[in-house]
């Protein structure tokens, strides 16, 4: 589970082009969305992708998204319940 | 100041190649949305409002073309054809072009493309459809995502005034392609059924492709009989998401005070509105926010993309023409799609065919980028 | 038509250079856009974490701005439109789109590249860095047409539609760079005719 969480990290730094922000600066109960990261509503599009491409995960509804990606350890608890590949 | 008209006019649509064939259509609120199968386009079954390939072929070989042309093209230049000819302009260095599309040829980037990837160019497009009517002057391509057709007519009234022109011939299309279906669907911004604009059970766009030309002059002669003025217009952007709505609906409020103010007319003095309406939750909401401000929820409105879906770089050309028979025809027509209302402030959307004397409308586009356009137009025998 | 109009400042970006007014403020030596455009953000010194997620012409196009408005001070009144105009449209960001779904068996287009692909998304990004709710059109362009983007700026100022105009031309295509902006307003330096746009561009 810790793996897949430094996973997460390194793939939303990356794929969200954070700029200035490391693994180490993510907490695993920060919030994404709002005041923590800042991420928008195009990073939550991308998130959507990213579930599908990596983890096999399709989510039709954009508003189930909501409560999935509020942080790295809800994000990873998903993941690893629900994944495909 | 001159005023500046829109006269001799042109649709090719899946609801007709002609501009009265479509408003009769729409008149009858039939609609040009179908269920497309078609895998090469999108991988599952999607709705949206396209053009017969096989009309558009033998529609084209009238033009006696020389050479091989693109689909939007084609649907450019049988859209542009009988304006030019009816309008009987002579193409000299005071006769401009204007094209509006967002995305030109961008099917040619696809790999099962004939053309060369160059075609993607937009000036290449340009230079088409220059060439094929001997325009003089260089083209102006004029790409600014969704308010694109509605801006066009606002440049080529500025260019105008300006002396630039004494007449521009505005052609606007975009077509259904891989490329917009697909970004649209990660946007999650495609509707699971005919688009719902302002519906409570709406889910989305609807796409839909098509080519619409209109002559803009400063030449009262030779109007055509639905010629309308443009009276005011005004763009604002939200300065506040590149995809998303603003929620206050600052930059469309903005836009439409700013042409009211040009046209020198106050809220009361608008017959009916053509919306973007394009039926996503956060477009449509922006909207009632918007003219709720301005006090017109209670002006008749419209959204015309349950007709011919969601047009991009053409919905605000296509929209104006159909708006400008509607004075003609005296008629309000019906805001297609619409279940319960399903905006959180009151609109005053039509919902059946109504006969009217009318003379003034106004006409509102929004898109990605923040954009917001709006324009004011009046029956030419009243201005 | 007679017209008053200035050109205040202008700025120049190609080659791994930054100009402004005709002089050089930032120069390095780098093989990549992508490099020579974070040192550019970097050298303005400006702090806007969403530059990162932009695509190449948005961040060609912001630094440009940024360049000619960063000093102006930030408020919702300001009223300045941008009228930009190029040869690629959004095309490099076109062709990463329609990477994503080329393959049937690997179909993921990405939101986040889709939404960059329409020009005008630029125009946007500055105007939700400097506040400006104020017009903005996106012409294209075989070459840089002066003679165009003069009769439509004039246009926009003499109707009062806006008190200054952030105007040029941004193009991006594969490695391929340029930006040459200019602000043009009732006061500054350079008249505002296509002869003097013509020159600035091409010294």
């Amino acid at each position: 589970m810790s793996n897949l969480k430094e996973e997460l990290k390194t793939k939303i730094i990356e794929q969200l082009n954070l700029e200035d922000i490391t693994v180490g600066d993510i907490a695993d109960d920060d919030s994404l969305f709002g005041d923590g990261l800042g991420l928008d509503s195009i990073d939550a599009l991308e998130l959507i992708v990213m579930l599908d491409k990596d983890y096999g995960i399709k989510l039709s509804d954009p508003k189930e998204g909501r409560k999935i990606f509020e942080s790295i350890e809800t994000m990873a608890n998903y993941i690893a319940s629900h994944r495909t590949k | 100041m001159n005023r500046v008209y829109l006269s001799h006019n042109s649709i090719v649509s899946a609801l007709g190649f002609n501009s009265p064939e479509v408003v009769r259509k729409i008149a009858q609120e039939i609609s040009g949305i179908s269920l497309q199968n078609d895998k090469e386009l999108f991988p599952e079954p999607f709705y949206a409002s396209v053009v017969s390939s096989e009309k558009l072929e033998e529609e084209f070989l009238k033009l006696n073309p020389k050479k091989a042309y693109t689909r939007l093209e084609k649907m450019m230049l049988l859209a542009l054809q009988p304006v030019i000819e009816t309008s009987n302009v002579q193409m000299d260095e005071k006769v401009g072009l204007i094209i509006s599309t967002t995305k030109g040829n961008i099917d040619v980037l696809e790999n099962k493309s004939p053309f060369s990837k160059e075609r993607a160019y937009l000036s290449a497009l340009g230079k088409e459809i220059q060439d094929f009517f001997g325009f003089k002057t260089e083209p102006i391509l004029l790409s600014n995502a969704c308010v694109s057709g509605v801006l066009a007519i606002a440049v080529a009234k500025r260019l105008i005034q300006q002396g630039i022109f004494s007449d521009v011939f505005i052609v606007a299309g975009d077509i259904v392609t891989q490329f917009t279906l697909s970004g649209f669907s990660s946007f999650q911004a495609m509707s699971s059924q005919p688009c719902k604009p302002y519906s409570k059970d709406r889910d989305g766009i609807t796409l839909g492709e098509l080519s619409a030309s209109v002559l803009i002059t400063s030449n009262k002669e030779n109007l055509c009989k639905e010629a309308i003025c443009v009276l005011g217009d005004a763009s604002c952007n939200d300065a506040n998401h590149i995809s998303g709505p603003s929620r206050t609906g600052e930059g469309l409020y903005r836009s439409v005070s700013g042409a009211l103010q040009e046209a020198c007319l106050s809220t009361r003095d608008i017959d009916f509105i053509s919306a973007h309406g394009t039926a996503t939750l956060f477009n449509d909401e922006m909207e009632a926010v918007a003219f709720n401000r301005l006090s017109m929820q209670d002006t008749p409105l419209h959204s015309l993309k349950g007709y011919l879906g969601h047009t991009l770089g053409a919905s605000g050309l296509v929209e104006t023409i159909i708006g400008m028979h509607s004075l003609a025809q005296n008629m309000l027509y019906t805001s297609l799609g619409l279940g319960s209302m399903g905006v959180s402030l009151p609109l005053n959307v039509i919902t059946k065919p109504e006969y009217k004397n009318i003379k003034t409308f106004l006409k509102t586009a929004s898109g990605f980028g923040g954009c917001n356009t709006a324009v004011i137009f009046q029956k030419a025998i009243s201005c | 038509m007679k017209t008053n109009f200035h050109i205040e400042s202008y700025c120049s970006i190609k080659e791994n250079k930054v100009i402004l007014n005709g002089d050089l403020i930032v120069k390095i030596d780098v093989k990549t856009y992508s490099e020579f455009i974070k040192h550019a953000y970097k050298a303005i010194d400006i702090k806007y974490p969403k530059f990162f997620k932009m695509d190449n012409l948005s961040k060609l196009a912001f630094v440009a701005a940024e360049v000619l408005l960063g000093k102006e001070p930030t408020n919702e009144n300001k009223n300045i439109a941008i009228v930009f105009s190029n040869k690629a449209s959004s095309l490099d960001t076109d062709r990463m789109h329609q990477e994503t779904i080329n393959s049937p068996e690997y179909y993921y287009p990405s939101p986040a590249i889709f939404v960059y692909t329409l020009p005008n998304i630029c125009m946007g990004e500055i105007s939700i860095k400097h506040k400006l709710l104020t017009e903005n059109s996106f012409f294209i362009f075989n070459h840089f047409n002066a003679y165009y983007l003069h009769a439509y700026t004039n246009s926009l100022l003499q109707n009062k539609k806006t008190e200054k105009v952030l105007c040029g031309w941004i193009n991006y295509d594969g490695e391929d760079y340029e930006a040459f902006v200019y602000l043009v307003s009732q006061k500054g330096y350079w008249q505002h005719t296509t002869e003097e746009i013509t020159r600035l561009y091409t010294i």
